[in-house]
């Protein structure tokens, strides 16, 4: 009798039982890859004798495997009067190894790249092959950036508390990845995202989870058949995910109670009033409006005003749009595909077709690449007729 | 974290400042630009940069359709095509930055001389396959 392994349940198990190797003692970077050795056998083991009690099974497991890696290093003694003493596990609770582990996968010293790579493997519990395939680079490309990742954190302690907000950046980053090979990134994204919140309370982590959620409940709707992008006003909202929405709404509603606004908040109540509008036509644009101006002022981001311009354009009108988006810089990303909107919704079908190619010419990825091609071939067949 | 093409041209390209033909250098220079091109894949993948390395023969043939139940045309190699491909690397980065610097390292490999050979690489950056999620 097998019975097939739940890889989300196991991998979910991944930093609690790294963190209790390290507080036996074991290095990070030498317990992480016990800790990787041991679910890899798990997969293999669990499916004919499945344990009564997985973590234990893998706590014990890995230190197995930490002790034969340790003890096959002769040179390193000093381990050795590691297994003589074997530890119990400390009094500290394991939110807390959970949160140690996010801060130091997302340590300031490490690059976005090896961030995010670390992170994947070592709270995520992927596996290199699989975080290689995820991001298209040869299986020992990613094998060398975890481990230099590995060696770069290995000086830092694990006991201080991080900063929040680059291990929100970290997992912002690996949302936006989306999806590519046979890993789910922004579902991983979410996973992660919301096994933080269960560690530390903070209205942030709320915020980014909220707008996760948000946005991953419009993923259905958010491409045709045929693998082009379906704008946000033209999408069939009966594909949304309602009960994501559900969740999304909620967590944010009790962050914003706390009155600690942020901009991952912020993103959010703006994705929750797309989300709130039955069709394109009855969004409350005024809000969002208001909402871009709270994220101006937290973020001082060019991209934010430029988001503002769109809404600026559908709440006062294009005119108003295309002056909002008058004062800023043109060699911003998107500027021309905004400007080309506006310019269409403003009437001027000419500029809007000559502005949407412009812009299909420095797009930053196919789909929108495509997507933009086809808004000036719509326009100038218009045109032509 | 994005892709980005380094593409070293046979023709095409503006002329290198130490710009003598291989067939011209000494063997131990050959080989020497052999070694140079292989530590530097070999550190890319150290430092978990390095994504592909290939290089291409410089004849070509052109192909196309011509019509149902025909079998494709070829054409070529024409001697005169301006641009032509030598070979290319692929790395994946953090930064433009970062792109030009690790593009500026491999124009330095040595030619004649033993000295750089200061060849024009061009660099282009990779067409993510998908948007954001977050639009």
């Amino acid at each position: 009798m097998t019975s097939p392994v739940d890889e989300a349940q196991l991998r979910s198990l991944t930093p609690g039982v790294l963190g209790i190797l390290v507080r036996r003692g074991a290095d990070f970077a030498a317990a992480e890859d016990a800790v990787q050795d041991a679910l890899v056998e798990a997969f293999g083991a669990w499916p004919a004798d499945p344990p009564r009690d997985p973590k234990g099974w893998l706590v014990t497991v890995a230190w197995r495997k930490f002790l034969d890696a340790t003890r096959a290093d002769a040179a390193r003694r000093r381990r050795e009067d590691l297994v003589e003493g074997e530890p119990e596990p400390g009094p500290a609770p394991a939110a807390d190894d959970t949160l140690q582990l996010y801060f130091l996968c997302a340590h300031p010293s490490l690059t976005p790249s090896s961030a995010v790579a670390l992170t994947l493997r070592a709270v995520g519990g992927l596996t290199t092959r699989q975080i290689a395939q995820a991001y298209l680079v040869p299986e020992a490309t990613m094998a060398q950036r975890i481990s230099r990742a590995k060696r770069t954190v290995s000086g830092v302690r694990l006991d201080r508390p991080g900063d929040v907000a680059t291990v929100l950046r970290v997992l912002y980053l690996v949302f936006n990845e989306g999806y590519s090979g046979d890993v789910d990134l922004a579902g991983e994204a979410i996973r992660l995202t919301r096994q933080l919140a269960a560690a530390i309370d903070h209205p942030e982590v709320a915020g980014l989870l909220a707008l996760m959620l948000l946005h991953h409940a419009r993923r259905a709707a958010r491409t045709s058949p045929d693998g082009s992008l379906v704008p946000l006003a033209e999408q069939d909202r009966g594909r949304w995910d309602t009960r994501s929405i559900a969740e999304g709404v909620e967590i944010l509603q009790a962050a914003l109670a706390r009155d600690r606004l942020g901009e991952f908040q912020a993103q959010a109540a703006i994705a929750a009033l797309h989300a709130d509008a039955p069709t394109a036509g009855e969004t409350d644009w005024p809000q969002i409006v208001e909402w871009y101006d709270e994220l101006a002022r937290l973020t001082d981001s060019p991209v934010v005003r430029l988001n503002r311009a769109v809404a600026v354009g559908e709440a006062d009108g294009p005119r108003a749009g295309l002056a909002a988006l008058a004062a800023l810089d043109d060699s911003l990303p998107r500027y021309t595909a905004v400007a080309a909107y506006l310019h269409e919704r403003d009437g001027d079908l000419a500029r809007a077709a000559r502005l949407y190619a412009e812009a299909a010419r420095c797009a930053p990825n196919l789909a929108e690449r495509d997507h933009l091609t086809r808004q000036a071939a719509r326009l100038n067949a218009r045109r032509g007729r | 974290m994005a892709k980005y093409l380094l593409l070293k041209h046979y023709r095409g390209a503006p002329a290198a400042i130490n710009d003598v033909p291989m067939d011209r250098w000494t063997p131990e220079e050959v080989s020497a630009h052999v070694q140079y091109m292989n530590d530097f894949a070999a550190r890319l993948e150290g430092t978990g940069e390095f994504v592909d390395s290939q290089a291409l023969a410089p004849e070509g043939t052109f192909v196309r359709f011509d019509g149902e139940g025909r079998p494709p045309v070829t054409d070529g190699p024409f001697a005169e095509t301006k641009d032509l491909i030598a070979g290319w690397m692929v790395i994946d980065v953090d930064s433009h930055e970062r792109a030009v610097e690790l593009a500026g390292e491999l124009s330095a490999a040595p030619g004649a001389g033993g000295r750089p050979i200061h060849e024009w690489l061009e660099l282009r950056p990779f067409l993510a396959a998908h948007p954001t999620v977050t639009e």
